[in-house]
C-alpha cells in the first residue's frame, strides 16, 4: 500500500490588488498533481522556483488546504485528519528560517518534544540520539544564533524527527550549504530510509536527486511533466549526446538557428564564470559538432565536448517542454 | 496532565526568550518608571497619599497590559517572519496550547512593571506602600496577570488569522487603558462606556487590586476578573480552530 497517495492535487490562490478599485488575481501554484509514494521509498519532486513543489509539500503536511483533489498520508485524509497526519509526519525545510534563535539549540529540541508529545521519560535519550545523527553533540548549549548554515540544517532534521515519524518531508534540506555540509546531510538523508522512513524531497539540485532518490516527479508550472527512476528519466532523453560549446557573447539568433538543426532535440544556454556554455542534445545516431560550429562562426568559441546525457539534461529537456 | 505540560513548559520557554532580548528587557525596566511618574505628576496637587497610591496601582496594571497587548502582536508578527508559527501549526497539540503560555508568559514579566510601578513612586515620590487587605492583594494579583493573559490569548487568535491585526493589539493599548479606569475613575466616562468596560478583565482587575489596597477585601472583584479571563479563554478556544482552518484556507501562515 502507499503511503502518500497524491490524486489531481491542486491549489489556487487569491490575492487582491489595488486600494480603491480591488481586483482579485487568481494564481494557480499547483494544477492537478498525481503521485505515491511506496513505504520505504525516498521520492523526489525536482522543479524549478515556482513550480510548486514547496506549496504541494505544505498541502501534504496540513499547512494548506487543496482548492481540489484529494491526499491521504498513511490512509488519513491530509484536509480532514489533519490532527492524526501531524503526529505521524515530520517536516523540514531549508535555509535559516525556522528556529528561535535567541534560544540552544537544545531548547529548541526540547520545546518541538513537548510539542509533538515525546514523553519526558523518552526525551532526553532521544534528543541525545538525534544530536549524535546530526553530529551536533557539545554544540547543543549554545545560541542557535551563532550557528553556521549547516548546523541550522541538522537541528532542523533533528527537530523533524524528535517524534519519530514514519514519513519525513524534506523541503530543499540543502539549500545555501557548503558542499561538505551538504554530503554530510545527504549522508543523514540515505540513512532515513535505511531506517524504515519514507521520505518526500524537493530539491534543485539533480545531482542530489539522482543520488538518493528511488523515484523523481519533476514538476513545472504546477503540473509534473514526468515521474519514474532517475534511470528512466535519463533515459527519456534519449540515447543522443549533449554536446557543449563554451562561447562567449553568443546572439540569441544564432541559438535559435541551432535549435532549428535537423537532429537537435534541445538547446539550453548557461552562464558559468566569465563565459556561456551552449549546451545541444541531439537525436541518436547525430553527429552534429561541426554542424554547430558552422553556426557560430560569428561567435567566439572555446573548449568543446560531447558526453553522455544526465538526470540535469533530462530535467531540463523536461521543464523547457 | 498532558495539557498541563505543555503550558508550563512553554510557559517556561517563551519567558526564557523573553528574558533573553537586552532590548525588549530594557524597554520592560524603562516603561513602568515612565508610567509612575505621569501618574505622579497627574495626581501629586492633593495633600492625600490615597490618590497617589491609587495612581500608582493603576500605572502598575497599565505596565502589565501594555506588557502584553502590543508584545503579543509582535511576537506572532516575528513568529511568521522566522518561519516557525508554521512549524507550531504543524504540530500535533492544540495551537491553543501554544499560544495561551506565550501571553501568560508576557503578563508575568508585568509583574515585574507591577513591582517596579511601586517601588519607583515609594522611592522616588514618597507613595506610601499600605496594602489594607494583604491576602485579597495577593490574589488580585496574579488573578490579574492570569486574565490580562487570557485577553492578550484573544488578541493572538486575531494575529494568527489576520496578518495584519498586530496594529490591532497598538491600537487597544492606550483605549485599554482609559476604559479599564486605570488613571481616571470610571465615574468620569459617560454612561455608555462602563457596560464595554465590565466586558474588559484588566477593570476586574485594576478594581480587585486596589479595593485590596485602599478599601478591604475585594474577592468579588478577584472571581470577576478570573471569571471573565475564563470566558476569554473560552472564546479563544472556540475561535482557534477556525482562525487557523481559515488561515490554511488562504494561505496566510507564511506570509508576512
Amino acid at each position: 500500500m502507499a503511503v502518500v497517495e497524491v490524486e489531481e492535487l491542486a491549489r489556487t490562490y487569491r490575492t487582491s490588488t489595488g486600494i480603491l478599485r480591488r481586483r482579485t488575481v487568481e494564481v494557480e501554484a499547483v494544477r492537478g498533481v498525481s503521485f505515491e509514494i511506496a513505504k520505504g521509498e525516498l521520492f523526489g519532486l525536482l522543479g524549478p522556483n515556482g513550480a510548486g513543489k514547496t506549496t504541494t509539500i505544505k498541502m501534504l503536511i496540513t499547512l494548506l488546504l487543496p482548492t481540489a483533489g484529494t491526499a491521504r498520508v498513511l490512509g488519513l485524509d491530509v484536509a480532514r485528519n489533519a490532527r492524526e497526519v501531524r503526529k505521524r509526519i515530520g517536516y523540514v525545510f531549508g535555509g535559516d528560517r525556522g528556529l528561535y534563535e535567541r534560544l540552544s539549540g537544545l531548547d529548541n529540541l526540547r520545546y518541538f518534544a513537548e510539542l509533538y508529545g515525546v514523553e519526558p521519560r523518552v526525551q532526553k535519550l532521544r534528543i541525545q540520539e538525534l544530536l549524535q545523527l546530526v553530529g551536533l553533540v557539545g554544540r547543543e548549549r549554545e545560541k542557535v544564533e551563532g550557528y553556521s548554515r549547516g548546523m541550522r540544517q541538522r537541528l532542523h532534521i533533528a527537530r523533524g524527527l524528535l517524534h519519530d515519524p514514519e514519513v519525513v518531508f524534506l523541503d530543499e534540506p540543502t539549500i545555501g550549504v557548503d558542499p561538505v555540509g551538504a554530503r554530510e546531510l545527504r549522508a543523514t538523508i540515505a540513512a532515513l530510509t535505511d531506517a524504515g522512513k519514507t521520505v518526500l524531497l524537493t530539491t534543485h539540485y539533480m545531482f542530489e536527486a539522482d543520488a538518493l532518490c528511488d523515484r523523481i516527479a519533476v514538476i513545472a508550472q504546477g503540473r509534473i511533466v514526468a515521474q519514474g527512476t532517475p534511470q528512466a528519466l535519463k533515459a527519456g532523453v534519449g540515447e543522443g549526446t549533449v554536446v557543449e560549446v563554451e562561447v562567449y557573447g553568443i546572439e540569441d539568433a544564432v541559438v535559435e538557428r541551432v535549435r532549428a538543426l535537423d537532429g537537435v532535440s534541445n538547446v539550453g544556454l548557461e552562464a558559468r564564470d566569465q563565459k556561456q556554455v551552449l549546451v545541444v542534445q541531439t537525436l541518436p545516431g547525430r553527429e552534429l559538432v561541426h554542424v554547430i560550429l558552422g553556426h557560430l562562426d560569428s561567435s567566439e568559441v572555446g573548449r568543446v565536448s560531447s558526453r553522455e546525457p544526465t538526470l540535469e539534461d533530462a530535467y531540463v529537456a523536461l521543464v523547457d517542454e | 496532565m498532558r495539557v498541563a505540560r505543555v503550558l508550563a513548559y512553554g510557559w517556561f520557554f517563551r519567558m526564557k526568550m523573553l528574558m533573553r532580548s537586552s532590548f525588549n528587557s530594557w524597554l520592560g525596566v524603562l516603561y513602568p518608571l515612565f508610567f509612575a511618574t505621569v501618574a505622579f505628576f497627574m495626581f501629586k496637587a492633593g495633600a492625600d497619599s490615597k490618590p497617589l497610591l491609587y495612581s500608582s496601582l493603576g500605572a502598575a496594571v497599565m505596565g502589565v497590559w501594555s506588557n502584553t497587548a502590543t508584545p503579543a502582536g509582535s511576537a506572532l508578527a516575528q513568529e511568521r517572519w522566522h518561519g516557525t508559527l508554521e512549524l507550531e501549526v504543524a504540530a500535533p497539540v492544540n495551537f491553543a496550547l501554544i499560544l495561551l503560555p506565550l501571553t501568560i508568559a508576557m503578563s508575568t514579566i508585568g509583574i515585574y512593571s507591577m513591582a517596579a510601578t511601586l517601588l519607583w513612586g515609594w522611592a522616588v515620590f514618597g507613595i506610601p506602600l499600605q496594602i489594607t487587605d494583604p491576602v485579597a492583594f495577593v490574589l488580585a494579583v496574579p488573578a490579574t496577570v492570569a486574565s490580562i493573559g487570557a485577553l492578550g490569548f484573544v488578541l493572538a487568535v486575531a494575529f494568527v488569522r489576520f496578518r495584519q491585526a498586530w496594529a490591532l493589539g497598538n491600537m487597544l493599548e492606550y483605549p485599554v487603558w482609559l476604559i479599564s479606569g486605570f488613571l481616571v475613575p470610571l465615574s468620569l466616562f459617560p454612561g455608555w462606556v462602563r457596560p464595554i468596560s465590565w466586558l474588559l478583565a484588566p477593570t476586574w482587575g485594576i478594581r480587585a487590586i486596589r479595593g485590596a489596597a485602599l478599601a478591604g477585601p475585594s474577592y468579588g472583584d478577584i472571581g470577576m476578573a478570573l471569571g471573565v479571563g475564563a470566558a476569554y479563554v473560552v472564546v479563544g478556544l472556540l475561535l482557534v480552530q477556525r482562525a487557523l482552518h481559515a488561515a490554511r484556507a488562504k494561505g496566510t501562515l507564511s506570509l508576512t
